[in-house]
Order: C-alpha cells, then sequence, then structure tokens
C-alpha cells in the first residue's frame, strides 16, 4: 500500500462517516441541491440537534462543505472528496469480512451428518 | 473492532490478495467451499451446480421475489482436498469479465486455519470495477432509504 498513515486515518474516518443511513440519506439530499441545516433537518423524522451532529461529522470529513451566505449557512456536497472515497477499498473488504464472518459462524454451527 | 478480513491490492496492478483467519479447524474451512447447502448458507446465494472435482464447474443464482438479481458461474482447474482450489469466477451481465481464482487453505494450529484468495482480473481496469462495486450498492441502499423517507413524507 502506498498510503502513508496519515491519509489512512482520514479515509477511514470518511468511511465512518459514510456508515451511517441517515448520513448516506443527507449527502444524497446534499447532493441534488445544497440546503441550509433547516432545510436539511425538516427532511427528516430524527430530532433537530441529531440532524446537527451528523452535519458536523459530514463537515470535519470534508464530504459537504459550509458556505455562508449572509447570516445562512448552507451545505454543499463535495464531489471531489466522494470520488476520492469511491476509488477506495474498504467498502470491498468490510463485503469479504461479513461474508467470512457468516461462514464462521455457519462452520461452527456445523454438525457432519452421521 | 479487530479487522480479520485484510486486501492487498497495489495500485495500478490487475490482482489483489484477499487473507482470512478463521477460528475453525482446517477440515471444516474447507468444507464450507465445498458442500453447497453450505456454500448456500454463508454466500447467501442458491447453488445451481457445483462440481468439485479437476474440470469441474459451478454456477450460483440469487433471486429476489422471484427474480433473479445476480447470475455467477465458473470452471474448475485444479481441486486439491483441504489445499487448494484454482477457479475461474464469472459474474453474469456484469463488465468486470472473468477473473482467475486461487484459493490456498493453510492449517496454523488444530483449530484456526488461514485463507489466502488470489484474484487475477482481465485488467487494471477490470479490478478497479470490482472494487467499486459493494460502494456503488452502498449508496443504492442509500438511495432506498431516501425513498422510504420520502414515501413516508408523502403520506
Amino acid at each position: 500500500m502506498k498510503s502513508n498513515n496519515y491519509t489512512m486515518i482520514l479515509r477511514r474516518d470518511v468511511f465512518q462517516a459514510l456508515a451511517d443511513p441517515t448520513r448516506r440519506s443527507i449527502l444524497l439530499l446534499v447532493a441534488a441541491q445544497s440546503m441550509t441545516a433547516g432545510a436539511i433537518a425538516s427532511n427528516f423524522d430524527t430530532a433537530r440537534p441529531t440532524v446537527s451532529k451528523h452535519l458536523q461529522i459530514l463537515t470535519e470529513c470534508e464530504l459537504l462543505l459550509q458556505v455562508q451566505n449572509g447570516r445562512e449557512i448552507s451545505y454543499h456536497f463535495n464531489a471531489q472528496k466522494m470520488k476520492e472515497v469511491a476509488d477506495f477499498i474498504e467498502p470491498f473488504r468490510q463485503m469479504w469480512e461479513e461474508r467470512f464472518n457468516t461462514l464462521e459462524t455457519v462452520m461452527k454451527n456445523y454438525k457432519p451428518k452421521e | 473492532m479487530e479487522q480479520k478480513t485484510k486486501i492487498n491490492a497495489e495500485d495500478g496492478k490487475q490482482d489483489l490478495v484477499i487473507t482470512r483467519e478463521f477460528n475453525l479447524p482446517l477440515d471444516l474451512l474447507f468444507k464450507a467451499y465445498t458442500e453447497s447447502e453450505l456454500v448456500e448458507q454463508w454466500m447467501g446465494t442458491k447453488v445451481l451446480k457445483l462440481d468439485n472435482k479437476n474440470h469441474g464447474s459451478y454456477q450460483f443464482e440469487t433471486s429476489n421475489n422471484g427474480v433473479v438479481m445476480f447470475k455467477a458461474n465458473g470452471t474448475i482447474h485444479e481441486f486439491v482436498p483441504n489445499q487448494k482450489i484454482v477457479r475461474t469466477f464469472e459474474m453474469e451481465n456484469m463488465p468486470i469479465g472473468v477473473q482467475l481464482e486461487f484459493l490456498e487453505f493453510e492449517k496454523i494450529t488444530e483449530n484456526t486455519s488461514n485463507l489466502r484468495i488470489h484474484i487475477i482480473y482481465k485488467s487494471v481496469a477490470h479490478r478497479e470495477q470490482q472494487l467499486k462495486m459493494p460502494f456503488a450498492y452502498g449508496l443504492n441502499m442509500a438511495h432506498n432509504k431516501l425513498e422510504e423517507i420520502a414515501t413516508k413524507l408523502n403520506k
């Protein structure tokens, strides 16, 4: 692997951010149209502070960018960052990890037929 | 959480290596690859054919509500019990093409074993295509979730 430790850590954070279904939904919403925090929150049943926390995580790992418009802050989807992670291996690895975990469980419960 | 499965995929290469240590004796790990009903359980697919021998072949199919979602097949070139399987693998109707797989099974202790899968793709681009698939799948799941939310809002 060519990546140094620093970029590995950053990338893992991005995948943690993407691992949450609500955060993925937020990304899809904002990818279609830039929005304010209030507009994003109105699309979810979740409490407003929870949505704010999700927005903070997505902004910290640069999947969302904050743009100041007068008194309002709107959130923009960072397509460049998404492209970076799209090339990365982690989802592929996780797919195998889950598959092999299942294999291990299946075989631990395996009783040979007499 | 501990990551037991490791992927080694160097930039610009057309192959990759998957390794995994199992808390299973070698013969049980190998059996997971050779008995249809066990393969069905951990791969989550229906096994139409699994002829484990030199010059044998296999066919998988996954359906959801009667609609075929996934079909894969391959030929088995070499089959050595508890040691190795050399086979091809191809997902039908997918742009990834045929891949060549070397599966090596190894005993570590009486109760642990190791699996190493070396996969060779047709080209660097074909490997990249494969690596992007689970990511695209994750996004599709997110999209489905979004549709769910949208439907709820319209009620």
